[in-house]
């Protein structure tokens, strides 16, 4: 991926994360994240991993912010009133971004290795990233994950249908 | 480099041109279709120097201009930027979505081989999907971002029937994918080419009927047509999510839904009628079963086939068309009961069978 390309897509990325925080109003605040997911999805995308950026689209951009959207039009919620924050919450919260900076700030100068890739020495087959490699990694190394993963969705339906189905009675 | 870019440039145009065209035929389509239909003349007040053209003057040059032109009324206490944006998020996935749909088969200049699709994608069937998902943002914010019940109800029932369609959608585009091996529409169109017992063309249809009808009452769903027309029905919400909408952006509504019309009259082309797949026509020329060859030159079998792909989406717009001005509007519980308990366990079953059919073929 080209410097260029990257920092077109990372800078609003940025902004619009920040957007999510920011925001007053939930609406504003939820809709600034899904343009954050859809751009991450076009980063993948420029990654050559094109399946991911179908997924990352489809299953965050498209399923999971809808239903947050859909929860925050149902409530109806209005600009949020925002509270004085209490001093111990304001301690933790610098302490763990100082932390964070720190860390990111570490690796940085201190290089990362590069990612395997095309374009990149060293890079995979020709196939990375395309459906066939992920799904043989998925259905044979990562099989039992896969499945089990697959049984923890399963139980989280039941789960809220039978809580939805109390609140009706 | 450069003709590269230029190639692509003209695919892209070629793409978002006939979609474009398609939307404000259909307009015509939907109005003449429905005088037809209810023993009217239909529309025929507009002319041009007398000339009236069946209709056509009026919905493609004096239908426009009258919404170009009209006042754009904003609601008092909305969110302007959201109102604004909510008809471009609606239109701008389905117009993206088709980029994906290739048209015809490769064309050959020279030395170049150009595939004729806007963008090759090995995901094209996810990107599909993907942009169709994000056609939901458009419903909600638009019925959100309006300051008016009911609005919000349009929006509401909107969002959770998109939601609920989109899965019935997905499960017969799954099978299609199982059958023809590929996530690649061009792939899935090229795997069609082939005949069934010599003389039956090897279309997605014999495959895969029920997919078949599966993705067309989804599809008719997701476009939120009759008998789905729900989120905007006028009897009951005024006309939904798109109430206070006036001037170019309820034009855009507008466009939306004869864009999504041939969306998903592009999709059942693509995977069950064979795309721009003739019937007996190969790349040298057409070889009927009954042994008669008709060798063609190569610029005329891909001309057939970019006519043989839009003759096939023209008939199916018709189609609902014709279907929208035919069926009743269910009621909403109905709605429900149909995508979640009808639609779904008839999509799994059949997967399954679909599945099982492929296992006992490989023995």
């Amino acid at each position: 991926m080209s410097p260029l390309v990257f920092f077109l897509l990372a800078i609003p990325m940025v902004l619009f994360s920040l957007g999510v925080v920011l925001a007053r109003s939930p609406v504003r605040s939820a809709l600034s994240l899904v343009v954050a997911l859809f751009l991450l999805a076009a980063m993948f995308f420029q990654l050559d991993a094109h399946m991911i950026a179908a997924l990352q689209v489809i299953v965050y951009a498209g399923a999971i912010m809808v239903l947050f959207l859909f929860v925050i039009m149902l409530l109806n919620l209005q600009q949020e009133p925002v509270e004085a924050a209490r001093p111990a919450q304001r301690a933790i919260a610098v302490a763990f971004s100082v932390l964070f900076v720190l860390s990111v700030g570490l690796a940085a100068l201190r290089g990362l290795p590069a990612l395997p890739g095309p374009g990149v020495e060293g890079a995979v087959a020709g196939a990375f990233g395309s459906t066939e490699a992920l799904a043989e990694r998925l259905f044979t190394r990562h099989l039992f994950a896969f499945e089990v993963t697959s049984v923890l969705l399963l139980v989280a339906i039941v789960g809220a249908v039978v809580v939805a189905r109390r609140l009706g009675k | 480099m450069g003709i590269e870019l230029l190639v692509a440039a003209v695919k892209a145009l070629i793409a978002i041109g006939m979609l474009l065209n398609l939307a404000g035929i259909l307009g015509w389509v939907e109005r003449k279709g429905s005088a037809l239909i209810q023993d009217r003349i239909g529309a025929n007040r507009a002319a041009i120097l007398g000339f009236a053209g069946a209709g056509l003057v009026n919905t493609l040059l004096a239908d426009p201009i009258k919404f170009v032109t009209k006042e754009d009324v904003i609601p008092r206490g909305v969110d302007r930027l959201l109102h604004t944006l909510a008809p471009c998020v609606n239109l701008l996935p389905v117009i993206v979505a088709f980029a994906a749909v290739p048209f015809g088969d490769r064309l050959r200049i020279g030395e170049r081989a150009i595939n004729l699709q806007a963008v090759e994608l090995n995901v094209g069937v996810l990107f599909i999907l993907a942009m169709t998902s994000m056609g939901v943002y458009g419903v909600v914010l638009g019925g959100w971002a309006s300051n008016n019940r009911l609005s919000l109800l349009g929006g509401i029932r909107g969002s959770a029937q998109m939601i609920s369609y989109e899965l019935a959608m997905g499960l017969s585009i799954v099978a299609v994918v199982m059958t023809f091996g590929s996530l690649d529409l061009q792939e899935i169109v090229r795997a069609q080419g082939h005949n069934i017992a010599g003389w039956l063309p090897g279309w997605g249809i014999f495959y895969q009927p029920v997919a078949f009808a599966l993705l067309l009452i989804a599809g008719i769903a997701e476009s939120k047509r009759a008998p789905f027309d729900l989120p905007e029905g006028e009897s009951e919400i005024v006309a939904g999510y798109f109430t206070e909408y006036s001037g170019i952006k309820y034009l855009m509504f507008f466009m939306t839904d004869f864009a999504e019309i041939a969306l998903v009259s592009a999709l059942l082309t693509t995977f069950f009628f064979g795309g721009w797949q003739v019937p007996y026509l190969t790349s040298q020329g057409f070889a009927f079963p009954w042994g008669t060859t008709v060798e063609l030159p190569h610029l005329l079998v891909v001309l057939l086939q970019v006519g043989s792909y839009m003759v096939k989406v023209f008939v199916f717009c018709w189609f609902q068309v014709l279907v929208r001005w035919t069926m009743p509007r269910l009621r909403y519980d109905q709605l429900m009961w149909f995508g979640w308990k009808v639609l779904l366990p008839v999509g799994i079953a059949n997967l399954l069978v679909t599945a099982a059919v492929f296992l006992l073929l490989q023995g």
